[in-house]
């Protein structure tokens, strides 16, 4: 930790973040981090804009389940200002690396705006790296041809990420974005003033990593484009998640296995055209004995899909949440190794590692229930 | 007649106190090591091949093999065999022959390889109370799959799959002829195949019409030699694999003697009776690799379409050859490494060609996942698969399935002497000999090997659990849960493992 720099006060790139990187550059001497952690998210399918401070109470009520070494907020909604425009937001470790990453921004896309994320000081956060967001879109000429926009903005992050050192995109949607940081959940929001923001849909993460120190692009939410992902759990079958993502132009340069999960759902619904549900069914695949006894129609479908994407599986221990420009995901592994519940008053939908958080801000909802191992639950934003 | 200056290798010798006399050591053994001297065994120890079937049938346990204390004087560089080859090549001038796979004293990858297991962060699974699945499927898998909502809103697949062929665990049995191995050894294989719901493969000898019952679980061969090829055998199995090579002998052919073609055999072979079968180096109508996709593709049209396997021996550059053969159609690479067994073989050639299926496994899994083809076909990787430990290593390291013939025809009795090649195996395995293949009987030895498989897929499962994953499908190229011990950088680096400590 001591490696990070206090606001404008610059060290080295051996700093956490540069050091993750050439880990994963190098593949084989990428070490893999392993955490527990709680989860919670919220959705109003009405759209109405709500401020972040019930996800940081629902969060902060789970303090236990993190170790103070990462935690974070992803909200949609929050800049209604610039919703057409990508919200980039990159964490520095120094300002050399940002005139680096502004050069290849402005070569490739019109910015709108540059400022640094609004940050507070907190006393148990004595240094964070430099934190700025832009708002953004490919200049024209660059999508000449049949280059598709997401393609196009996913490279993006995938160059920046993995080559220039010290430089990180932890967000990189439309009129959405994350804030993460190494600390626990209420510091953390302090830090970005979580209450300051209103969005539809929240999603928020408490972290305990047990092998490597926390470092802030480690901090879940886990984001690409409009996707963003909270995860409880460790996925056993990472290796081959990874080298399964690879093969279709996925870089992993985090140290965390959600990141292969993100990548997976962006494989699976952007680019393969498959719906939630299904996708959801190819992370956490039915048994085949379960299949075996399906209809026809159904048998074929899903032998189909487990034989194609075998490799796509999340095998392991996970809950995880995923937020995306339409609404909110909750889904658990097939035998159901982490804890989710959910639960609904009015228009609001509720998911959490547990209970108590959603009851710390919706003390008699109308519903809450536990869903079943590998049985998502799909909420749609109101059109 | 002049005494061989290559002194035999074992001293068979019998207790003659404890000795009854009961002359069963005469009848098993098959290289006729014992004969009857009027009031005691005689024993000609110069045949014994130490394959112990005289010391399994010796009711008195009178009989012991040794290794012959009388050795060439010890020399680290000379060894024992390499002399003992020179005064042979000296006395015949010819190849020395060899069966099975090789016994030198090559690293072994797989012995250099742990598997992980989780501790607190993730739950371990007992197998014994969660379903753990080894179902794996072989052929083409689409890149994605497409859908189409059908009438009810349900999914309906859109998207045509390919052909695939369904085992209950990532293993098959590798391709043995008749012929080569007996029809008794053969119906083994057919019978415990069918049990365990997987795969046994004709061998390049042709189908004999005993085993049609158990077409479901046979992939049918063509090599060089065209053996008993015709529509109707290349109908009969579940697919057809076109051989080009064997891990135990890369680059060359093969040639049955005419003595080992009785009258069932050159039936099978579709040959006359008495003549040598010969199988080429090459396929003569394989001289690169747009005659192999004509062939594939021939093939494929003659079966209306069933998944077709390349087996190929892994050679330095085997990389490269798979995917060209990826390319060229096939649906199934079979990699056979330089361990592999053979019925018959030159000693020069199974010691000293190839390279480790450990290498090669992991080498052609990153070739094809470089190039976006992994999908293209399933990986079969054989040659000197010992223990279920070995096959989920193999999984791990990028195999779809791995393939088993030593440890298959060890449930037979079959205690790896190396001595196929004679056409006198005590055990009935590798010979023609009736009153030798007369002792393998297939019911009775299927069980056995029934067992095997079945021992194996609980130590699979076994396995899965301790990684704390419930399906194969997330062994399979996981080698992130492999560690290496003492393998130096480049061949970590090789194989895609990290160091243990890492
Ligand atoms: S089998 Fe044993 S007891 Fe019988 S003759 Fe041979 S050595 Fe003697
Ligand atoms: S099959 Fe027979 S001859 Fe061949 S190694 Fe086994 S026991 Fe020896």
């Amino acid at each position: 930790m001591n490696n990070y720099f206090e606001k404008n006060i610059f060290v080295n790139h051996e700093g956490p973040i540069a050091k993750g990187k050439k880990a994963a550059d190098k593949g084989l001497g990428y070490e893999k981090s392993i955490s527990g952690c709680g989860l919670t998210g919220l959705i109003s399918k009405n759209r109405t804009r709500l401020s972040g401070k019930a996800i940081v109470e629902s969060l902060c009520l789970m303090n236990d389940r993190g170790n103070g070494l990462g935690a974070g907020y992803a909200a949609y909604g929050i800049y209604p200002g610039f919703k057409d425009f990508y919200a980039f937001h990159i964490m520095y470790d120094a300002p050399s690396v940002r005139w680096t990453a502004e050069e290849f921004l402005k070569a490739n896309y019109h910015i709108e705006k540059i400022e640094e994320i609004p940050t507070f000081p907190v006393k148990a956060i004595a240094i964070s790296p430099l934190l700025v967001r832009y708002f953004i879109k490919p200049l024209k000429e660059k999508l000449a041809g049949d280059v598709n926009e997401s393609d196009f903005v996913v490279n993006s992050v995938m160059k920046i990420n993995s080559e220039i050192d010290g430089a990180y995109v932890f967000s990189s949607g439309k009129n959405m974005g994350a804030f993460k940081g190494v600390g626990n959940p209420c510091d953390i929001a302090e830090f970005f003033r979580i209450e300051d923001y209103e969005g539809y849909i929240w999603t928020a993460h408490t972290r305990f990593p047990t092998n490597t120190p926390g470092w802030w692009g480690g901090a879940h939410p886990f984001t690409l484009l409009d996707w963003s992902i909270v995860h409880n759990g460790e996925i056993s079958s990472y290796g081959i998640n990874k080298r399964y993502l690879e093969m279709f132009g996925y870089k992993l340069t985090l140290l965390t296995d959600t990141e292969a999960a993100a990548y997976m759902l962006d494989l699976l619904i952007r680019r393969h055209g498959l719906d939630i549900a299904t996708a959801c069914t190819v992370l956490a695949a039915p048994f085949w004995k379960n299949i075996d006894n399906m209809d026809e129609q159904k048998k074929e479908a899903l032998t189909a899909l487990r034989l194609a994407y075998g490799s796509a599986l999340l095998n392991g221990p996970f809950s995880l949440l995923f937020g995306h420009s339409n609404g909110l995901v909750g889904i658990n592994d097939r035998i159901k190794l982490r804890p989710l519940v959910a639960a609904t008053k009015n228009d609001l939908v509720y998911m959490a590692s547990e209970e108590s958080a959603i009851r710390a801000i919706c003390p008699s909802p109308d519903k809450v229930w536990t869903p079943r191992a590998g049985e998502p639950v799909i909420v749609e934003l109101n059109k | 007649m002049f005494k061989s200056l290559a002194p035999p290798e074992y001293l068979a010798t019998i207790d003659q106190v404890k000795c009854i006399r009961c002359k069963r050591c005469i009848q098993n053994c098959g290289w006729s090591v014992y004969s009857w001297g009027g009031d005691k065994v005689l024993i000609d120890t110069s045949k014994c091949v130490k394959c112990l079937r005289c010391y399994h049938y010796c009711p008195e346990e009178a009989i012991q093999i040794l290794d012959n204390p009388v050795k060439f004087k010890n020399n680290a560089y000379w060894g024992y065999n390499n002399i003992r080859n020179l005064k042979r090549q000296a006395e015949t001038g010819g190849i020395p022959l060899t069966g099975m796979g090789s016994d030198l004293p090559y690293p072994i990858l797989f012995d250099n390889l742990l598997i992980d297991a989780c501790q607190v962060t993730n739950p371990s699974i007992d197998p014994l109370r969660e379903p753990m699945e080894l179902r794996t499927y072989l052929g083409k898998k689409p890149a994605s799959v497409e859908f189409e909502k059908g009438k009810d809103g349900k999914l309906k697949l859109k998207t045509k799959m390919p052909p695939q062929i369904k085992i209950n665990l990532p293993l098959i049995f590798s391709p043995m002829s008749y012929g080569s191995i007996s029809l008794n050894a053969q119906k083994v294989l057919a019978i415990a195949a069918k049990e365990c719901g997987i795969l046994m493969n004709t061998g390049e000898g042709g189908l004999h019409e005993d085993l049609l019952p158990y077409r479901d679980s046979i992939i049918v061969q063509v090599a060089s030699g065209r053996f008993g090829v015709n529509p109707d055998y290349l109908n009969a199995g579940v697919a057809v694999e076109i051989k080009i090579g064997q891990g135990a002998k890369p680059g060359i052919g093969g040639h049955l003697p005419g003595e080992k073609i009785p009258l069932e055999v050159a039936r099978t072979r579709m040959i006359p009776v008495g003549t040598d079968a010969i199988s080429p180096a090459p396929q003569h109508d394989i001289y690169s690799i747009e005659d192999l996709k004509q062939l594939i593709y021939a093939i494929k049209e003659a079966t209306d379409y069933k998944p077709v396997s390349v087996k190929i021996a892994a050679v330095h550059n085997v990389a490269a050859i798979a995917s060209g053969i990826v390319r060229a159609g096939a649906d199934i690479i079979y990699l056979d490494g330089f361990r592999g067994g053979t019925g018959a073989a030159p000693s020069i050639i199974r010691d000293h060609l190839g390279i480790p299926i450990e290498h090669a496994i992991a080498a052609v899994d990153d070739r094809l996942r470089q190039e976006g083809i992994r999908n293209e076909a399933s990986i079969i990787a054989a040659g000197g698969i010992r223990s279920s430990a070995d096959a989920a290593k193999a999984i791990a390291l990028g195999a779809d399935a791995v393939a088993i013939a030593t440890a298959a025809l060890t449930t037979m009795g079959c205690t790896i002497c190396g001595k196929c090649y004679t056409g006198n195996c005590s055990w009935g395995i590798t010979t023609q000999r009736p009153e030798l293949t007369a002792r393998l009987d297939p019911e009775i030895f299927a069980e056995r090997l029934i067992n095997l498989v079945h021992a194996w897929e609980h130590e699979l499962k076994e396995i899965l659990g301790a990684l704390g994953i419930n399906a194969v499908d997330s062994l399979r190229g996981n080698r992130e849960r492999l560690r290496g011990v003492g393998l130096d950088t480049q061949t970590l680096d090789i194989l895609g493992v990290k160091p243990a400590g890492r």
